[in-house]
């Protein structure tokens, strides 16, 4: 195991890639002579050069799009998005384009391509900067969902993404890369899309997080340890394909279920895992499955207004003494 | 500045199609045509032949559709490229066979032009399993992408940056390869191709971004949707750019020709400006009141396929005789392609989940 901090591992899989196949290229805002924004892509252009890592205009639907068509046309392109916050002007190339050409040709075409970067929000930037986006892009068929919380994660699962044959939405966090964390150093390192992973392991409650909401849950389940409750903790860390057999074997043991998710309420991933629950596992619950988000408002700049809208670990808590009747 | 009453303001301008000054005011302005003859082209008296005989299938082929749609053979959207045959086929003659041809939703004589059989065509408009997207696309989605017809796109200027990473990867394999991109005048409205525009002037994309300006974005003239001259958007991005007059196949072939030489030869873009016109309404919905019965008559005066016709005959490519067994042939085809159209089964049921993703055994969400 190596220590890494988050943009590096994610960097490590694009640059092990990009060795093994000279189709994959990046593009993007800022991510060649700028070394990337949050310097993710750092080096990446003295080491490949300018045929395979570009500088585009502040231009999110012309080079979506443009990388679509080259995906379209034989090569594996990974588009950085300075954030998803931003790509909101390119979702007609992602939703109505990349996820949809090859059903409404008939399979004749293939659409090889990851659009990456940072997801939801990164303090106080106000209202624009900071909505999670991860629910909407799995609400669409045709598109494969990651966003991950640790620096381990990050690597196995962009390898995966980038070697996907689908368009693949891969998201992170500017809050999260320059986190440390242990990153195999298993040569050619790959985690399976799909796949979630158990990160703690306990027998009363479990939560379910993913991204940056994941340390959330973290902090909360330490607080809850200190009461003798033992929360175990689900990453999914794939939104779609959604890990659903882990987080219903969990819930078997435990019966009680928390997801902590960083996006507004309605039709989000908190609530579509909770409708799974209770179709999956409605005989083994002791409590109706709760959430914690973000309210239906959006993010406000002021500190003190910040702190209240972004999901805390004494919610979490609140919402867990809440399924086991603590309260 | 002075108020107005508020019935007195007015945002879009209004008037084009009517009556004025004794002339009825045209969608677009036609440029001259080419002047050359088929030997000065390099067209050969076959390439003539067979390019008649495209743009009579072409014609045919919608006006049978047509039929069939207003028998209730087949649902959904029918936009018909009438009166276009000539920006199609010259474009289609004048370019290599693996050079990249992707367009809107008035995709049925490309598709015809670049291989797509008149069965799979119709039977595709059916909605059949034997069509060119499996019954899949429908009429905005043709494709046929072994013959590097990226296909119909339905979505206003959505296709134009999909063009820009088609020749975006032909120039990053060095293939030799030119990608071309037609769209009408209404996506010169829209903001995907101004970022394309400026990111292929500034990347060096070897591609031909072209407007088949046809007078009208849905019922909306021109001269009422966009300001000034459509190719001066070019001057902005420092492209080359060019205007054409597209009721004239030869006109059309040879500026097209000239142009994509130039294209494989500089890796550059261009951008051009096709003047052309459509026979028919937007889709099979449109009343058409947003223009005059004198106009389309005055362009039907002018029709292509007609103009290539009479060009062969007077200059004695082929006989009366021979083009009427053109004519015939296509004719047979194409009353073929209906009937293999209708006796073709729909896809089967499991087929709803097939073309999702890649793999074999796909994850579906229930």
């Amino acid at each position: 195991m190596a220590e890494l901090q988050f943009r590096e591992a994610i960097k490590h899989a694009i640059d092990e890639e990009m060795g093994r196949d000279e189709r994959v290229f990046v593009m993007g805002e800022e991510v060649a002579e700028y070394n990337g924004a949050y310097k993710v892509t750092e080096g990446l252009l003295d080491k490949y050069g300018y045929r395979r890592v570009i500088d585009t205009p502040i231009s999110e639907l012309g080079f979506a799009g443009i990388g679509v068509g080259a995906a379209m046309n034989g090569l594996r392109p990974i588009i950085e998005f300075m954030t998803f916050n931003f790509a909101v002007l390119a979702t007609d190339q992602i939703i109505n384009h990349a996820t949809k050409v090859k059903y409404m040709t008939g399979g004749q075409i293939s659409c090889p391509i990851v659009f990456r970067g940072p997801n939801a929000s990164a303090g106080q930037l106000g209202a624009t900067h900071s909505v999670s986006y991860d629910s909407m892009y799995a609400h669409f068929p045709g598109l494969k969902v990651i966003y991950v919380s640790e620096p381990d994660d990050a690597k196995g699962l962009m390898k995966s993404a980038i070697r996907d044959d689908n368009p693949v939405i891969f998201m992170e966090s500017e809050q999260m890369y320059g986190m440390k964390g242990e990153v195999s150093d298993e040569e050619d390192y790959i985690i399976p899309i799909g796949k979630g992973k158990i990160k703690r392991e306990g027998d009363d409650v479990t939560l379910v997080a993913h991204g940056k909401m994941y340390h959330v849950a973290v902090q909360a389940a330490k607080q809850l340890a200190k009461d003798g409750i033992e929360c175990e903790i689900i990453d999914p860390r794939t939104v779609k394909p959604l890990d659903l057999p882990l987080i219903i074997e969990s819930i078997k043991k435990t019966n009680r279920c928390v997801v902590v998710d960083e996006a507004h309420p309605f039709g989000g991933l908190a609530s579509e895992i909770g409708f799974l629950i209770q179709r999956e596992a409605f005989d083994y619950l002791d409590a109706p499955v709760q959430r914690v988000c973000l309210p239906d408002v959006n993010a406000p700049f002021a500190k003190n207004l910040f702190d209240i809208w972004f999901p805390s670990p004494k919610q979490v808590i609140d919402a867990v003494n809440q399924v086991t009747y603590r309260n | 500045m002075a108020k107005k009453k508020a019935d007195d303001v007015q945002f879009a301008p209004k008037g084009v199609g009517e009556i004025k000054d004794g002339a009825v005011q045209k969608g677009v302005d036609l440029p001259p045509a080419t002047k050359k003859k088929h030997k000065d082209l390099g067209l050969s008296a076959d390439k003539l032949k067979a390019m008649y005989e495209q743009m009579y299938l072409q014609r045919r082929f919608e006006e049978r559709a047509m039929q069939q749609y207003q028998k209730g053979k087949f649902g959904g959207f029918l936009h018909l490229y009438i009166g276009q045959e000539a920006v199609s086929t010259g474009t289609v003659f004048a370019l290599n066979d693996d050079d990249d041809i992707i367009t809107a939703y008035r995709d049925h004589g490309w598709g015809l032009c670049r291989g797509i059989s008149a069965n799979e065509g119709m039977a595709e408009l059916f909605g059949k399993a034997t069509g060119c997207s499996r019954g899949k696309g429908g009429s905005m989605h043709f494709a046929k992408v072994d013959h590097h017809f990226w296909g119909g796109y339905g979505i206003v200027g959505g296709h134009i940056p999909i063009a820009g990473g088609l020749a975006f990867a032909n120039k990053y394999n060095q293939n030799d390869r030119i990608s071309t991109c037609f769209f009408g005048d209404g996506a010169v409205d829209q903001g995907a191709l101004h970022e394309t525009m400026n990111m292929a002037q500034l990347w060096k994309l070897p591609v031909i971004l072209v407007v088949e300006n046809n007078g009208y974005s849905m019922g909306t003239a021109a001269k009422r949707h966009t300001v000034a001259e459509i190719v001066d958007r070019a001057k902005g991005y420092a492209m080359k750019s060019a205007v054409i007059n597209g009721m004239d196949v030869f006109s059309v072939y040879e500026k097209m020709k000239e142009i994509a030489n130039d294209v494989r030869e500089n890796s550059e873009p261009w951008f051009v400006e096709i003047r052309t016109y459509r026979y028919r309404g937007h889709s099979m919905s449109d009343p058409q009141q947003y223009r005059s019965k004198q106009e389309l008559e005055d362009y039907q005066k002018i029709d292509p396929i007609q103009r290539l016709k009479t060009y062969i005959l007077e200059h004695k490519v082929l006989s009366e005789e021979q083009i009427k067994e053109i004519d015939d042939k296509v004719e047979q085809e194409i009353l073929d392609a209906v009937e293999f159209a209708d006796n073709s089964d729909f896809p089967k049921e499991e087929e709803l989940y097939e073309d999702m993703f890649e793999e074999d055994n796909p994850y579906f969400h229930v």
